[in-house]
């Protein structure tokens, strides 16, 4: 079983069809005891990080996936998801992650070069290319190059380590992360049609 | 780089796809979840879904269809239509919505923009405008494109922008239904002024409108609904045309 953690924070309906539509047995819920026993956790997420991460943390979860994590537990972090993975994030404020990968989450706009403002615009929203090292499992039914949809307006950076895709959007966005077995997709997959979907299926194959 | 978009948008009266002209003289087309799926085959990159229904039963069933449309799509879906507060926002998102797209509301209270952003981010907040010219003017209109807010269409976007919208939708009520490609010189005016995404709507006939839109202004995406809908244009075409032309898409 998969477990997708619901901490409030919108989207699980799309994740939740996209794994019943590839069969797969998952459960959404905020039950410490059942991210325990899943083989894999999901985490989710769209919105801002300080409210994420607020309720992670309130509803007793952060602490489990941080520990399930260490153990080895495969652990998918997906657009905010990814971002909470990290050390800290700049986005309203400065915020602790998880931890759980070094790096930080940082605004597009304050990095990109003057000269890419006006070609690139802020949000990053749209189909973009995805450059993957393709010795990843996570990679294991896409080809490189292919399309992933992207909405976020904050990337992950100082994480080259982990980078295991990316798209250019005026600057390098860290498309995909890893670290073990703790991935991350700052695209999003449930959302990424076909190519999407064979991620989420080569996730719940690792 | 980020492909230039193509969106079918579907309005939604009474659990049918419906398609106006002008706004006005609506006429019904078909099933919205079979339509939603068929898009997301043919290639779509995101759909467009408003509900303009107007009593509060039948939005009931409305988020049921939206539902079973989000179950069945695994491309981006934006929501909109009656968003008038964050009750509604957290209705359609928890039905599977990925984007909220607030037009009336947001007119009538510029604060739901902030709220809204703050609490779900900024891209998840599209700000859609229906703009006319009025006296050789750009002017903002609400309830459907049938009242004159008196505001400006580009100091409204630039303020929903910094209010937080992640996107601007801006249809041309001038353009709307009469086919003959989109409203490049109201694009052309109105987009450069914000930083961020800009989908345009109204006018689509044919693909060259698309081919002239991409070339012309600097919108990231183009809106249609009755030649996707009346398969006047095939989503594939378009899109193998396009990439012909050199503008980037998906395929």
């Amino acid at each position: 079983m998969i477990a997708l953690a619901d901490y409030g924070v919108g989207n699980l309906f799309s994740l939740c069809a996209s794994l019943k539509y590839l069969g797969i047995d998952t459960e959404v819920t905020k039950d410490p005891k059942k991210i325990k026993e899943a083989e894999k956790i999901i985490l989710p997420g769209v919105g801002a990080f300080g409210d994420a991460i607020k309720k992670l943390e309130e509803c007793g979860l952060s602490r489990v996936i941080k520990e399930e994590a260490k153990k080895g537990k495969p652990l998918l972090g997906i657009c905010l998801g990814m971002q909470l993975l990290f050390e800290r994030s700049l986005e309203y404020g400065i915020h602790s992650g998880l931890g759980l990968i070094e790096g930080e989450v940082r605004s597009i706009k304050d990095d990109m070069q003057k000269e890419a403002r006006a070609g690139f615009k802020v949000p990053h929203i749209g189909w973009n290319r995805l450059d993957i090292d393709e010795s990843d499992p996570l990679f294991k039914y896409i080809k490189n190059r292919e399309y992933v949809y992207y909405v976020h307006s904050f990337y992950a950076g100082k994480c080259e380590e982990s980078v295991i895709a990316s798209s250019y959007h005026g600057i390098e966005i860290t498309g995909a992360c890893r670290r073990g077995s703790i991935w991350g997709t700052q695209f999003h997959p449930e959302k990424s049609g076909t190519v999407g979907l064979n991620i989420l299926k080569a996730f719940t194959e690792v | 780089m980020i492909t230039k978009r193509i969106i079918p948008c579907l309005d939604v009266r009474d659990g049918k796809v419906v398609k106006g002209r002008k706004f006005h003289s609506i006429k019904e087309v078909a099933d919205p979840v079979m339509m939603a799926s068929f898009y997301n085959e043919a290639g779509a990159d995101e759909l467009v879904f408003y509900d303009i229904t107007a009593s509060f039963e039948k939005r009931k069933l409305f988020n049921k269809i939206l539902r079973e449309v989000a179950s069945e799509i695994f491309i981006p879906l934006t929501v909109g239509g009656g968003i008038d507060s964050l009750e509604d926002f957290d209705t359609v998102l928890k039905c599977g919505a990925d984007k909220v797209s607030v037009n009336s509301g947001a007119i009538k209270n510029p604060g739901l923009i902030d709220a809204a952003a703050k609490k779900y981010g900024n891209q998840c907040v599209v700000l859609s405008m229906d703009v006319k010219r009025v006296d050789g003017k750009f002017m903002v209109f609400s309830m459907g494109g049938r009242e004159n807010t008196g505001k400006d269409a580009a100091s409204w976007a630039v303020e929903a922008v910094v209010r937080g919208a992640g996107e601007l939708v801006i249809n041309s009520i001038d353009t709307d239904g009469v086919k003959d490609g989109f409203d490049i010189e109201m694009l052309s005016a109105l987009a450069p002024k914000v930083s961020v995404p800009v989908v345009a709507s109204g006018g689509a006939g044919k693909m060259e409108d698309f081919a002239d839109l991409f070339e012309k202004t600097g919108v990231q995406a183009g809106l249609a609904a009755s030649i996707f809908h009346f398969r006047e244009v095939e989503i594939s075409d378009l899109k193998k045309y396009l990439n012909e032309k050199g503008v980037e898409v998906r395929v």
